[in-house]
């Protein structure tokens, strides 16, 4: 039984327990700390090469497919030179890794033809967008790992069963 | 579980199973659109959830709150009545549904006794956030749902989860939030989840209201004994994971066996997944070298609640002598006593209950075929973080597992498999990893994309603090 499959609408319609949203893949974290699909966007945070404590966020609109990079700060990305800078690649391609290209692609709204790019399918050019929002969500998303353990039982998490083993 | 057990169980739902659940589908399709676009054949459906209590002291209450709604008056008070009688349905179907699988089983159940009132967390402003938030839900429909209306929530769970006493409604409401915010737009989506959006904003509102959560979590009794592990429940949304441990307690004191549960929680993000959720417990070292070795504990002066839930303390536990879940399952299923249910959990998706079943053929879809008569088995939801797959399922020869029921339907979810590996009969249960992996195989995956934990949390180092 597949939750997901098409003819799935009565399985949907009529059960409690599901996973609506798919499991991610893991991947390596160190480059591209954050990705999601929000806002209308692919947002996320990546690493800075040559300074550990800072970060870029970069983002593309779903649709348009106009991009930005900048600091946390919003000091504009110096390789944005009329094409997506080498953070915007990353992003991509991590979240790639982590949702699957399907996934990505729907949420951009572009058709990539097997075997290409996605970042080579996107049409869009250069938009400022604020990075203010994607780095406060990237913090509360940090925030979560700070938040202590509980040996308080959650009855309501029955209604998230976990899933995933293909190993 | 014997085949005649199985038999007794499938025969047939309990009576008026079908007429409730009718009444509670009705008012689902109505939240789908929204309570405000009631259109004439859905602006019947409150007032038949409330006709089902006419007779009863709520009677009054719910006929009110089903007549405002449809003439488009929709307040707190009456969306509150109205997801109290939805609950009250489904609660009375829950009841219906354990005393069969009860009497299926020739299984003992505790009686209910309220746990004492203890203090209440103040947070009447958070609250009120939330409740307000599950009205705009309500009123927009899920058809509706945007993601303005989706973020409007993130602030107020934000402020929840920092309050121990309120962490229930947070995680409820981040894993909620968060499937709408997927979902986004919702307007779009080929198939909704009906009945489960409608189960969590049920519970979210009724968790929502002042005083129904306690500030502490409130013991009707310490206990004390050896704790015979059946398996572990693997629960996970993006931000949380809890691992809800299924026990036979031997109490010290001699008396009749007990099935009991444990849980950790922690919070997490979507990108740890699989076996580096374990991590996320380090500090249960005792339970986790418990879970991981198959062995026994010892514990002492656990407080335990009234819905069977022991609160686990590391400290007042140790490691006692090798349990296979099997022998114990053999030993005492038959003749253990089942904790009550607390009135507010009273919902059939927290139906969970251990049994061991063997002697089945596995049918082609994976089912186990007991003498006759055919259980699913819900192989699409085993943990990503432990080593039991559909394969090992579909050729094992006994099984530890939940009972459940969704979708109209009885299920297994497995927890522990005997099966055959390399020609030598094993036990392979989903806790197996809970201090690390041990196939080579899944630890080489997991050293490829590094320790998700360790990066986060000294990015959180990092950042958080500036």
């Amino acid at each position: 039984m597949n939750d997901r499959s098409p003819d799935g609408e009565a399985v949907w319609a009529h059960r409690s327990r599901l996973r609506v949203i798919p499991p991610v893949q893991p991947r390596k974290l160190a480059k591209v700390p954050f990705v999601e699909l929000a806002d209308g966007r692919l947002q996320g945070v990546v690493s800075s090469g040559s300074d550990i404590s800072r970060v870029y966020v970069s983002s593309i609109a779903a649709g348009t497919h106009n991009y930005n990079c900048s600091t946390n700060n919003n000091r504009p990305c110096g390789g944005l030179y009329g094409s997506p800078c080498k953070h915007l690649q990353a992003l991509t391609a991590e979240a790639v890794l982590q949702y699957g290209l399907d996934r990505v692609a729907t949420y951009l709204r572009v058709e990539v033809p097997e075997g290409a790019d996605l970042i080579a399918c996107l049409s869009g050019g250069h938009e400022p967008a604020p990075a203010a929002m994607v780095f406060s969500r990237f913090l509360r998303h940090l925030a979560y790992l700070e938040v202590p353990a509980t040996t308080v039982p959650i009855p309501e998490m029955h209604w998230f069963p976990s899933e995933g083993a293909v190993h | 579980m014997l085949a005649v057990q199985l038999a007794g169980l499938l025969d047939g739902d309990p009576e008026g199973t079908g007429e409730a659940l009718a009444l509670v589908d009705g008012f689902d399709d109505a939240l789908v659109h929204g309570l405000a676009r009631l259109s004439e054949e859905r602006a019947e459906a409150p007032a038949a959830l409330a006709g089902a209590f006419s007779a009863t002291p709520i009677g009054d209450r719910l006929a009110e709150a089903a007549a405002k709604v449809a003439s488009g008056s929709i307040t707190e008070e009456h969306l509150t009545a109205l997801a109290g009688g939805r609950a009250a349905l489904f609660g009375a179907v829950h009841d219906a549904l354990l005393a069969d699988l009860d009497a299926a089983l020739g299984r003992e159940r505790a009686p209910w006794y309220p746990a004492p009132r203890s203090e209440q967390d103040t947070a009447a402003n958070l609250l009120g956030g939330a409740r307000s938030w599950l009205r705009e839900l309500a009123i927009t429909g899920w058809r509706g749902v945007d993601h303005d209306l989706v973020s409007a929530v993130d602030q107020i769970t934000e402020g929840l989860t920092v309050v121990p006493g309120l962490r229930r409604l947070a995680v409820l409401l981040d894993g909620f939030a968060a499937e709408l915010r997927a979902s986004c737009p919702v307007g779009t989506m080929e198939h909704l989840p009906v009945r489960r959006w409608a189960d969590l904003w049920t519970r979210a509102l009724l968790l929502a209201q002042d005083g129904v959560l306690p500030g502490e979590p409130r013991p009707v009794a310490t206990v004390s004994g050896r704790l015979l592990i059946l398996g572990v429940d693997v629960h996970e949304h993006g931000t949380a994971v809890q691992f809800q441990v299924h026990a036979v307690l031997e109490p010290a004191d001699g008396g009749q066996a007990r099935l009991v549960r444990t849980s950790v929680t922690a919070a997490k993000v979507d990108t740890i997944v699989g076996p580096a959720l374990w991590k996320l417990a380090h500090d249960h070292k005792v339970l986790l070298a418990a879970l991981a070795g198959h062995l026994s504990l010892e514990v002492t002066d656990l407080p335990l609640l009234d819905g069977g839930d022991v609160i686990w303390h590391d400290d007042r536990a140790s490691l006692g002598k090798p349990a296979d879940p099997f022998t114990t399952a053999r030993l005492h299923l038959a003749g253990v006593l089942a904790p009550a249910v607390p009135p507010l959990e009273r919902v059939p998706v927290r139906i969970a209950e251990p049994v061991l079943i063997e002697g089945y053929e596995v049918t082609g879809d994976g089912s186990f075929d007991l003498g006759g008569s055919v259980l699913a088995v819900d192989t699409a939801r085993l943990p990503g973080c432990g080593p039991l797959t559909p394969k090992l399922v579909a050729g094992s020869s006994a099984c530890v597992g939940l009972v459940r029921w969704d979708g109209g339907c009885w299920l297994l979810q497995p927890l522990a498999v005997q099966a055959k590996v390399k020609r030598e009969t094993v036990a392979v249960g989903t806790g197996d990893w809970a201090q690390g992996p041990t196939d080579p195989k899944v630890v080489k995956a997991e050293a490829r994309s590094g320790d998700a934990v360790a990066v986060l949390r000294e990015r959180a180092g990092r950042l958080l603090r500036q």
